[in-house]
């Protein structure tokens, strides 16, 4: 087997593992958009469940509890979301901002005490045979249970959106929320559900970076993955199938970015470094030049104020 | 469920306006001793040495008003741009890149400047910033590309090239590698206005920026079309109001202001290039925008209330082995609190269920 051919695995895993705290934040943002809510603060969410992620995992020793406490942490920021922006009416792009800034610095206030303190690795899959294969096994079978649960997300979110009657209803609250209370559906309920939803995901997302990505605690550890995830929900036109491309893309970049450090071509590492933030802003650029298309599939209510009485 | 009901005011109240930025200062006041108390500290010691004991020296009011120079500086930037609903989120990443291209001058002409150095210097900062904002401004309006996003993405490269520059190109040659530039020289440094403080010209500029802000918005034309816009879009259309001007001209002026914020640090209180600028000044501003209600006199008060978290993290940390982190929630905090009361400004807080129909059914019958 050529060289070139033997890195092709561990590139491919990396970028699979990289792909996955995106997938986690941008598919739990993309419902709480669906169901017509603009939560800016998925950044803070990810930290939040970072640090509480890698709190309990590292008093527990269980990395599972570590997950759950993370999904938790991820959710209960978003319930202070939902109060603020679908009880107390407050402007949902202030209060998604808010919840990042509050965010950062809650995290740094809890993860003061772990950060430099080592963790046990997270299993990774075995299946006899298949993750033994060259070049691909070890990619394709052999990455902790996290990754393939965000992408057995990508399906799932989809099934739920274009499949079921909640998913349904969930669509109609985000197109048009007067109509969909004047059918009858609690739509603040519906939103306040789908916002937990997002913040769990976003939840899940940074522990997975502190667990099991990076595997250590670091003060702002996301650095801006939060807002590359709400990127990324633009860039998928609000479709979770193509969240996952874009997802794979922003892996792809992180790493080649990492490998190119890595075979000494001289290029500061300074500069590299923006590389993924840079994408980002390219991407948007490419898609959103396209206003009908943007028009087409943004939800219609996206970012509005409902009061029932109003 | 629903124990508390909101009901729509007529009109927003005016007195609201004023008195929920009191009430969310209290709140967080509240929190804080929760806070401290449940961390183990003497909630009551812990609050003097936060917010108190940093006021009680000349030294002290010196650091506020340093603190509060950038905070005001950006903050009267964003609220322009935030009342167009324009989302300048990029300040930070502005503010450096005035650092960048400001600091850049005083290096270049490291030991040939002159009188002209400085005035040319806070031109450049405040063109560096107003450049790196206007990519954001020609994103949005040429290809429809939220500036919310895009803006944001710009701090992070920013901070990337300024860490590159220090590593390289800015560094310090007789200075051990380590990534700090030299001292700017005595005619690239901004002149102290106090003595025994460290209050330096920048403060001026930034009750300038107060005092044009005010005039801009109050008094002229481009003000009122700034509000229209902001307030009913559909209205500045059919009057024939240029949005796309608009969303030019507050983003070039929030990122020039941030860019002479940056220039202002490194030309100020720092006096050399390095690469932690700023604690989040660009971020923290947009706190002191909302909780000065976009007006500029708000701003000036709330960028010295905010000052004051900056600082009394510090004192506290020094004081009472408080963690700086505290700082960042605090900020957080505020502005949740501020968000939350805001509601009072429109609606009217009714307690107890209107029988069991629910909010819609009770506002018909009343």
């Amino acid at each position: 087997m050529s060289a070139e051919l033997a890195l092709l695995g561990p590139i491919l895993a990396a970028m699979l593992a990289a792909a996955t705290p995106l997938l986690f934040a941008a598919l739990g943002e993309l419902v709480v958009e669906k169901s017509g809510v603009l939560n800016l603060g998925v950044e803070g969410m990810m930290l939040v469940g970072a640090v509480c992620g890698f709190a309990v995992a590292v008093q527990t020793g269980s990395s599972t509890l570590g997950f759950v406490a993370g999904a938790a942490a991820g959710a209960g920021m978003a319930a202070l979301f939902g109060v603020l922006t679908l009880l107390l009416l407050a402007n949902q792009v202030a209060t998604g901002l808010a919840l990042t800034l509050f965010g950062v610095g809650l995290s740094a206030l809890i993860g003061q005490g772990f950060v430099g303190i080592p963790i046990a690795d997270v299993p990774e899959l075995y299946i006899p045979g298949l993750t033994d294969l060259p070049v691909i096994g070890k990619a394709l079978f052999g990455q902790d249970a996290l990754v393939y649960l965000a992408l057995a997300a990508v399906p799932a979110v989809h099934w739920f959106l274009y499949a079921t009657r909640k998913g349904l209803i969930l669509r109609a609250v985000g197109e048009n929320h007067a109509a969909a209370h004047a059918l009858g559906y609690k739509v603040i309920r519906i939103r306040f559900l789908a916002v937990l939803f997002g913040g769990a995901m976003s939840g899940m997302g940074g522990a997975f970076l502190s667990l099991d990505y990076t595997p250590m605690w670091a003060e702002g550890i996301s650095s801006g993955r939060g807002w590359i995830a709400l990127a990324l929900v633009v860039f998928a036109t609000w479709k979770p199938g193509r969240v996952l491309l874009g997802a794979w893309l922003f892996g792809g970049v992180t790493i080649a970015q990492l490998h190119v450090q890595g075979l000494g071509i001289d290029i500061p590492s300074q500069l590299l470094s923006m590389l993924p933030y840079l994408a980002t802003v390219i991407v948007l650029v490419v898609i959103s030049r396209d206003v009908a298309r943007i028009r087409l599939n943004a939800p219609a209510s996206l970012g509005k104020v409902f009061h029932p009485d109003a | 469920m629903t124990l508390l009901r909101l009901e729509p005011r007529g009109e927003a109240s005016r007195a609201m306006v004023y008195a929920t930025p009191l009430l969310a200062v209290a709140l967080t006041l509240v929190s804080g001793f929760l806070l401290f108390w449940a961390m183990g500290f003497d909630p009551v010691k812990a609050l003097h040495a936060f917010f108190i004991a940093p006021l009680m020296s000349l030294r002290g009011l010196g650091e506020l008003a340093v603190k509060a120079t950038p905070l005001v500086l950006c903050a009267i930037g964003l609220a322009i741009g935030f009342r167009a609903n324009v989302w300048n989120i990029g300040a930070e990443g502005q503010l450096t890149l005035g650092a960048i291209t400001g600091g850049g001058l005083a290096l270049a002409f490291y030991g040939e400047g002159g009188w002209w150095l400085l005035p040319l210097m806070i031109v450049a900062g405040m063109a560096g910033g107003a450049l790196w904002a206007a990519i954001p401004a020609f994103l949005r309006v040429r290809f429809n590309a939220s500036e919310i996003l895009t803006s944001l993405m710009l701090n992070y490269v920013a901070l990337h090239l300024l860490n590159y520059l220090m590593h390289g190109p800015y560094r310090d040659p007789d200075g051990f590698a380590f990534p700090e530039s030299r001292l700017f020289e005595a005619d690239a440094v901004l002149p102290l206005l106090v003595a025994g403080t460290r209050v330096h010209l920048g403060s001026l500029f930034a009750l300038l920026a107060v005092a044009a802000g005010w005039f801009l918005m109050a008094r002229t034309f481009i003000g009122f079309q700034i509000k229209v816009i902001g307030l009913t879009p559909t209205a500045a259309g059919y009057a024939g109001f240029n949005q796309k001007k608009i969303i030019w001209l507050t983003l070039l002026l929030s990122g020039a202001l941030a860019g002479l914020a940056g220039l202002g640090e490194v030309a100020g209180p720092i006096g050399q290039m390095n690469p932690t600028i700023s604690p989040g000044y660009g971020y923290t501003a947009i706190i002191v925008a909302f909780l000065g209600r976009l007006h500029p006199v708000g701003i000036l008060l709330a960028g010295f209330l905010m000052a004051l978290s900056f600082i009394g993290g510090e004192a506290a940390q020094i004081a009472l082995g408080l963690p700086k982190a505290i700082t960042g929630v605090f900020q957080g905090m505020l502005l949740f609190f501020l968000l939350a009361t805001d509601v009072l400004i429109r609606y009217r807080v009714r307690f107890g269920a209107k029988g069991a129909a629910g909010s819609g059914v009770g506002r018909a019958a009343a």
